[in-house]
């Protein structure tokens, strides 16, 4: 996926390396790659390479790991409806994917 | 116990045209439960995954000569990364299809094997409490599963790490099309009844021969948001979806303009730019809701880049109309 890169600086990821007891999840369910094992410790080696899907965040025993916590697939229609929500007050039905 | 096949049939094929097509996407589904692959017994593992028909043919499809058990969860008929993403494919609904097909009475060990892109929703580590079985990551792809059962449950970076390539992209492309067609319809409509304005206040000849111009500009926006630039992404400049679909919707109108209708360009400059400009403000638009199709865009990024693509698309959609209806009276 070095292939193909999102705006740098735009993701929500925090992690916290007191907490972090070293037992890789996150490593293994990243799906871009971007944690590594150092000093048995997790470390962000590449935090723009983060898509915010949050399997590390779920898959942390010790709730190290902060992700944006905003579901969603991230489609422009869904995100506008939710916009139009915060105006309007109605909840949104969520898109088709 | 139902076993099925690892060949897909031609109704199999059918139904991934239709799925894909967006045809009844979004209730393509199978039954939650647990199937048998090949002649499964009490030592053979045991796959997870959603009950989207695609996701499960995936899986079926690559284990000939293997014996396994599927087991089936209820995601609403959604695929598996979508489905975690919303958390209905879940560790308590992983839990509880492994308890109500009584799976702990059909195999011997305890082993889940869960599609990696499921660890969105799924906390592996909480499986053994939730239902007395481990859960470990596979690889992303279920074309990997072979081998990955094939080397003793390891993944190597490869099958861990998500890709997007041509082939990829292009199954998408049918779904953004076909879920189109009535905003394109109304767009249509407004489009042919703007045209006709002019200076004899409404002509229906104008509304005709104007308004197919602004059809092909649509139908060239579409050609450029919905098919080009997902096709093109890696070597479009620009890392923000909206100007990517700007760029290709603005050159794709301007280049097929001077193709298809020399004479506007020549004739008319001001409805040309009309044209371009509608063009690449609803390509725009397009590109940006492709980011939803992406497994690379984080939902923050994707909301930053909305706010200035939003604002060319209204400023773009607004002033192509102003334009559009000014031409016909210079």
């Amino acid at each position: 996926m070095k292939d193909f890169r999102y705006i740098d600086g735009a993701a929500i990821l925090r992690l916290d390396r007191e907490a972090c007891i070293g037992c890789g999840n996150c490593v293994t369910v990243c799906p871009h790659r971007i944690f590594r094992l150092e000093d048995n410790k997790a470390a962000v080696i590449d935090p723009d390479g983060c898509m915010e899907c949050g399997a590390c965040a779920t898959n942390c025993p010790v709730a190290a790991i902060y992700v944006n916590p905003d579901d969603g697939c991230g489609c422009a229609a869904l995100i506008i409806n939710r916009w139009l929500s915060r105006i309007t007050g109605k909840t949104v039905s969520g898109c088709n994917c | 116990m139902p076993l099925v096949s690892t060949t897909l049939t031609w109704r199999d094929h059918l139904g991934t045209i239709g799925a894909r097509s967006g045809y009844y996407r979004s209730n393509y589904k199978v039954i939650p439960g647990l199937y048998g692959i090949g002649r499964p017994g009490l030592d053979s593992p045991v796959l997870v995954t959603a009950n989207y028909k695609l996701s499960f043919d995936a899986l079926r499809q690559v284990l000939p000569g293997i014996d396994a058990w599927i087991l089936v969860v209820d995601t609403r008929g959604i695929n598996v990364w979508c489905a975690a993403g919303k958390k209905t494919f879940s560790t308590d609904e992983v839990a509880y299809q492994v308890k109500s097909t009584r799976l702990a009475e059909i195999v011997r060990h305890r082993e889940l094997i869960l599609p990696q892109l499921a660890a969105v929703g799924v906390a592996a580590g909480r499986l053994r409490k939730a239902c007395g079985f481990n859960g470990i990551f596979g690889p992303i792809q279920a074309k990997d599963i072979p081998t990955y059962l094939h080397r003793n449950r390891q993944a190597d970076e490869a099958m861990r790490t998500v890709t997007f390539n041509t082939g990829e992209r292009a199954v998408l492309i049918p779904v953004e099309i076909c879920l189109l067609w009535k905003p394109f319809l109304a767009a249509t409509a407004v489009l042919f009844l703007l045209s006709g304005i002019g200076p004899e206040v409404y002509s229906l000849s104008a509304a005709g021969t104007r308004g197919i111009q602004a059809l092909i500009a649509s139908l060239l926006a579409v050609l450029a948001g919905a098919v080009l630039t997902p096709l093109l992404l890696p070597w479009i400049p620009s890392r923000q979806f909206w100007l990517k679909g700007a760029l290709v919707g603005g050159l794709t109108a301007m280049t097929a303009m001077a193709a298809l209708l020399p004479t506007t360009w020549t004739a008319d400059l001001p409805a040309a730019i009309a044209l371009v400009l509608w063009a690449a403000s609803v390509a725009s638009y397009l590109a940006m809701n492709f980011t939803g199709s992406t497994p690379y865009t984080s939902l923050s990024g994707v909301g930053l880049e909305m706010r200035r693509g939003l604002a060319f698309q209204l400023g773009g959609t607004t002033l192509a109309l102003g334009l559009w209806i000014w031409s016909a009276f210079a």
